[in-house]
């Protein structure tokens, strides 16, 4: 049985939802703004031929044609594009930070995020890019580097441990927690994503989550931001994991814009009732935007 | 959670100035531990340790940058003669895995620049920077010597290309005997 059927009752539209998951993905790229704008990639895309469309919702997406590989071009060689998926996009806009802050990212590699907030921040402020695997750890660097990122610190720890010893012991002002998950919404891009899904996989996952939300609350000065995101459908690991920081830390969810169709997060999943506030996460579905499938929500720590 | 982006090493490959292949000392190996370099000489505890004055002062002067292009960025030794520069500043030692970006190579007697350095801060440099034709840079970016229009200084230079009306910055040449040596680290070549 297809795991993703246990979803039918809350996705809305079954067949729809199926029939996206269905369909591959094409391949998008983001425009790296510390070393290009999104017109000059258009230009360069267009004198070399490449094929590509704009993605409506934000003007630093392109959709390329099919067989275009992002990794074979000039403004991928420049350090101007980098191959992220279009809703893997959201995370950093709900965290929104700004030049000058102290931001970490707490499960950062390989760094499409990372370096998508490090372009937000005009490669000014404090980043620090963590993960707990140095071969990760290896391409989060190159990552960062081919993206000519220079604020950014990288650390090597368990994020549910997260030492701010290295930074002056200080908090955070905006924490991005885009844990490692079940990966459901990838199946467009990797169609072998369930091949050993497991309810026992996303349980065990979710314990994992809730060490890396607290800890990442903990580490946030009163009054930041964290955000939680994953590319999986499983209320297991969003929206229980969510109200196990509500119930345990002193945080509360809030609204944030996104100009893309999504539904609300879950009150009620499995006989589990979850906070009325949980409406303000967000669920993104791979038939409402023809996309991959993603989880975000935007949290306050009070202060 | 993957992006479809390569995971290839920093700056490895490539030929230098004194024959030796610098750049395989991978920076994994030599322990997490980065100190901010010496404002000038005479605040200098670590003998033969590059000043912030001389590692900007060397950029300024190779390839006629401004020097307040790098007034906000702090900089850094890790290993023997690798120099990162960091956008931020925190304490020194400072216990991580990596710290903004490779900068500058100071181990040898003649010092070289990185390939992202190249690309991130040789876009405004005046001098220097050799710019190759459409089948130069091409080859350039395999990683091969390539014989361009050139009658300035010997040494490494910023190889750059035109692209979308401007030029660009794509690498580090070693310019040597007549012929442009692509110090394009092995990760980053590509045949375009």
């Amino acid at each position: 049985m297809n795991p993703l059927s246990r979803y039918d009752p809350i996705v809305e539209d079954p067949a729809a939802f199926h029939d996206a998951c269905e369909r591959p993905l094409p391949s998008v790229v983001r425009v790296n703004g510390i070393k290009a704008t999104p017109d000059r990639i258009r230009r360069a895309f267009e004198s070399a031929g490449v094929e590509f469309d704009p993605v409506g919702w934000h003007e630093g997406l392109f959709r390329l044609g099919e067989g275009e590989s992002p990794g074979n071009s000039w403004p991928f060689v420049h350090g101007w594009v980098y191959g992220q998926e279009e809703v893997s996009a959201v995370p950093a806009l709900a965290l929104n930070p700004d030049p000058g802050e102290r931001v970490l990212d707490c499960c950062a590699a390989p760094g499409s995020k990372t370096t998508q907030l490090a372009a937000r921040m005009d490669d000014r402020g404090l980043l620090v890019g963590n993960d707990n695997n140095l071969g990760r750890l290896s391409a989060l660097r190159s990552n960062a580097e081919r993206c000519g990122v220079t604020n950014l610190a990288v650390t090597r720890a368990d994020a549910r441990n997260f030492s701010l010893k290295p930074f002056d012991g200080q908090p955070f002002d905006r924490t991005l927690v885009d844990v490692p998950c079940s990966c459901e919404g990838t199946i467009r891009k990797n169609p072998d994503a369930l091949d050993n899904w497991s309810l026992d996989h996303v349980e065990g996952i979710a314990g994992v989550q809730k060490g890396v939300l607290e800890r990442s609350i903990e580490i946030t000065r009163p009054g930041g931001t964290v955000v939680y995101s994953t590319c999986t459908f499983a209320p297991e690991e969003n929206e229980a994991i969510l109200q196990h920081a509500l119930e345990n830390h002193d945080c509360r969810l809030l609204e944030y814009e996104l100009p893309l169709e999504y539904v609300p997060g879950l009150t009620e999943w499995n006989g589990e009732s979850f906070d009325d506030s949980m409406r303000r996460a967000k669920r993104i579905y791979p038939h409402h935007n023809d996309t991959g499938g993603f989880f975000c929500a935007k949290l306050e720590v009070a202060g | 959670m993957s992006d479809g982006s390569d995971g290839s090493a920093d700056d490895a490959g490539g030929h230098d100035i004194d024959g030796e292949d610098q750049d395989n000392a991978a920076s994994t190996n030599e322990g997490s531990r980065f100190d901010r370099l010496p404002a000038t000489a005479t605040d200098r505890t670590v003998e033969g340790r590059a000043t912030r004055e001389e590692a900007v002062g060397w950029w300024v002067e190779r390839f006629g940058l401004d020097a307040e292009r790098f007034e906000g960025h702090t900089f850094w030794e890790k290993g023997s003669g690798k120099i990162w520069a960091f956008a931020d500043d925190i304490d020194s030692p400072a216990e991580v895995e990596g710290l903004g970006m490779t900068f500058l190579r100071t181990r040898q007697e003649h010092w070289k620049p990185t390939t992202d350095a190249v690309q991130r801060f040789g876009r405004d440099a005046t001098r220097n920077v050799v710019v190759l034709t459409r089948d130069e840079a091409r080859a350039f970016l395999r990683g091969e010597t390539t014989d361009p229009d050139w009658d300035g200084d010997w040494g490494y230079l910023i190889a750059a290309h035109e692209i979308a009306g401007e030029t660009e910055p794509v690498g580090v040449g070693l310019y040597l005997y007549g012929e442009l040596r692509s110090q394009m680290p092995k990760g980053r070549q590509r045949e375009l």
